[in-house]
């Protein structure tokens, strides 16, 4: 496979050969290799020094179901440390098509503000990827539900596309690279730890991938494979929240939304409690319904990718049956919802339709107006109030400049102590006060607060992969360790992170990952292979962001959830210091 | 003794039909189990995963008291 080297000082470029070094490494693997090798660990996020990396995962691009996952990595703006961040779309499928295994943007334009299109395409003649820079000013300060149409109409229906929107020009913190979903919509998102930045810093607008032409991908056994493949495929097909029309399917990801209020780990109103009292409102039952009513039948979700067997992706239609936005995601609808104490899915399907419009990450954005609702910028409540703040972060006025600095920055600019970050990055939908693992997850994570980076709560919360007791925190800093090292593998073969409530569950879905991998690239990786490199790649980010910096006194929840015990349950975060400091000693 | 139960995403089929939005309120004898209570409710418990008494999971053979919430859940998950 290829790696490709862009320079945007001169818009030079070079295809090579990926090193061996890379041979069985993909996604995330990739991505954090790279910059852990390549990027200076005191380099500024914004300047020259810093690379942008895309890589698809190991499996991205071939039949393995749910399997269209992109990483995007770089050092971040809002940690300052190293960041992969993960989404899945069509995009990721592309870059693999064309048998790229990192695209590695470095440097920056010497004229700030001018950006440029990359075109990627496969060159017959070459038998390689080639690389077109074209102009970008056109696309330049606009919404991104205005963009996407123009360039599927300049580069055809076929393509895919990675790009920023103008928080990414603003240099905000707080900005995602986009990415087209199977509808040409501007909706899938590498959102968390400002990468939008990152990729404007270099002057890119958007990569447009075109992979016509390009050669089948070789797999070198293929009835392995094809055996992987069909164990996964069971898996998927037969757990009850991943089998069509089973829970992700029907009520999407936001079916947590009552389960986690149930168990009183739900943030609400900047995680002031553990239970929102609007909850069943905007609950993954109250969407299913409210799209049935607003569509005259009963819709069923679709997925972010070609391939997807799971399919979680709904789209929120207005009362007059047209579509406002897709979608509706767990992470966006609480942090746009319970944690601004808003139960208007219409207002809360309007915040994030701004959001994928200008470019934000839908958790970072809600984190950031709980905070100023907290600091009495506006009540908790006003769902009018929130959508103005998203517009003025859009029109980049100095108050949509402060809120784009995220959460820490905007707590910092009102004086506010309950601010609930770690490393700078916000905090999901799960409260570390009523479940305590996924906060050693959050305290801990290379990637600052990150409900992905170590998903405890399958066991804690869902009974999936065992059952531990939420609120005890015995045990929990070995089950994070666990959870974050067998992610980084996930995130690396380019499976959806959701393939986990399966295949904990069915033993032969675990067995057929691996031999998915090993049928691809001919190794011979056991089941328990995949926690030991994982384990590579946690050590390697770790190692980079101990030089820029951020060491063990940072793996440390907000010091308020020390001592302000939440409601329902009135539990302080009680998990001891060596115990955070264990996580990653003993890896 | 009367106990409140909360039925959640594919559960809510099993609702009777005086239930208001998903909860019902049901009699139970003294010392009647959360197992009990999903008989009492006809909800088959091969489609339970999860049940919690006042915001804790607790297992089929806990003993409820009085004026307990129960939450009642399919698998369910999501990110």
């Amino acid at each position: 496979m290829w790696l490709i080297r862009i320079n945007m000082t001169d818009r030079s470029y070079s295809v090579e050969e990926a090193p061996d070094t890379l041979e069985t490494m993909g996604g995330r693997g990739v991505t954090s290799t790279i910059i852990h090798d390549q990027v200076p660990p005191l380099a500024h996020p914004l300047g020259p020094s810093n690379k942008l990396v895309f890589a698809p995962g190991t499996l991205t691009g071939t039949a393995a179901p749910s399997s269209g996952r992109i990483s995007a990595g770089a050092k971040s703006p809002l940690t300052g440390g190293i960041k992969e961040s993960n989404a899945g779309t069509a995009w990721a499928q592309h870059i693999a098509n064309l048998g790229i295994k990192a695209l590695v943007i470095e440097g920056q334009p010497e004229e700030k503000g001018t950006y440029w299109l990359i075109h990627l395409t496969w060159d017959d003649e070459e038998e390689r990827p080639s690389v077109e820079f074209l102009p970008a000013e056109d696309y330049v300060g606009r919404d991104l539900f205005e963009v996407f149409p123009k360039l599927y109409e300049r580069f055809g229906d076929r393509v895919t596309i990675a790009g920023v929107g103008v928080s990414g020009e603003y240099g905000y913190a707080n900005s995602g690279i986009v990415y087209n979903d199977n509808n040409k919509r501007p909706s899938r998102y590498s959102g968390r730890g400002g990468l939008g930045a990152v990729m404007a810093s270099k002057g890119v607008k958007f990569v447009i991938a075109d992979p016509s032409g390009a050669p089948r991908r070789e797999v070198v056994d293929r009835e392995l494979f094809n055996q992987g493949r069909r164990k996964m495929r069971e898996a998927l097909g037969s757990h009850a929240i991943t089998q069509p029309e089973g829970g992700l399917n029907m009520y999407g990801t936001a079916v947590l939304i009552n389960i986690l209020n149930e168990a009183g780990g739900l943030p609400t109103r900047n995680f002031s409690s553990g239970r929102f009292e609007g909850a069943a409102k905007i609950a993954g039952e109250s969407i299913f319904e409210g799209i049935k009513d607003r569509a005259g039948e009963e819709v069923f979700n679709h997925g972010c990718s070609p391939g997807c067997i799971i399919q979680c992706s709904n789209t929120w239609l207005r009362p007059d049956g047209s579509e406002h936005v897709s979608c509706i995601e767990y992470e966006s609808d609480w942090a746009l919802g319970a944690n601004c104490g808003i139960d208007s899915l219409d207002d809360i399907a309007e915040m994030i339709r701004l959001c994928n419009a200008y470019g934000f990450d839908t958790i970072e954005t809600g984190t950031t107006i709980g905070v100023a609702m907290e600091a009495g910028v506006l009540p908790f409540g006003d769902g009018q109030g929130a959508i103005n703040l998203i517009e003025e972060m859009g029109k980049g006025t100095p108050m949509g400049r402060i809120l784009g600095g995220g959460t820490e920055f905007t707590g910092r600019a009102y004086g506010v102590t309950r601010v609930p970050t770690v490393k700078g990055q916000s905090m999901p939908a799960y409260e570390p006060r009523a479940v305590k693992g996924i906060g050693i997850t959050y305290a801990t994570s290379t990637m600052g607060a990150d409900h992905t980076a170590g998903y405890t709560i399958a066991p804690e919360i869902l009974a999936v992969g065992g059952d531990e007791d939420p609120l005890s925190p015995e045990g929990k800093a070995a089950l994070s360790r666990a959870f974050q090292a067998t992610t980084a593998f996930i995130d690396s073969i380019g499976h959806c992170l959701f393939i986990a409530f399966a295949i904990l569950d069915i033993e032969s879905g675990f067995e057929g990952m691996v031999e998915e991998c090993n049928g691809l690239l001919g190794t011979n990786w056991t089941t328990d292979d995949v926690i030991k490199i994982g384990s590579e790649v946690l050590r390697k980010e770790r190692a980079f962001n101990e030089a820029a910096g951020i060491g063990p006194a940072h793996d440390r929840v907000p010091e308020f959830m020390t001592y302000e015990p939440l409601p329902p349950h009135n539990q302080v975060f009680d998990v001891p210091k060596s115990a955070l400091d264990s996580v990653y000693d003993e890896l | 003794m009367r106990v409140k139960a909360r039925l959640f995403a594919t559960l809510r089929d099993h609702l009777p039909e005086d239930a208001s939005d998903n909860m019902v309120e049901v009699e139970l004898s003294e010392e009647a189990t959360v197992g009990d209570l999903l008989d009492e409710l006809a909800v088959p418990a091969d489609e339970v995963r999860v049940t919690m008494v006042n915001g804790r999971a607790r297992p089929r053979d806990w003993e409820l008291e009085p004026d307990d919430e129960v939450g009642i859940f399919p698998p369910v998950g999501g990110g």
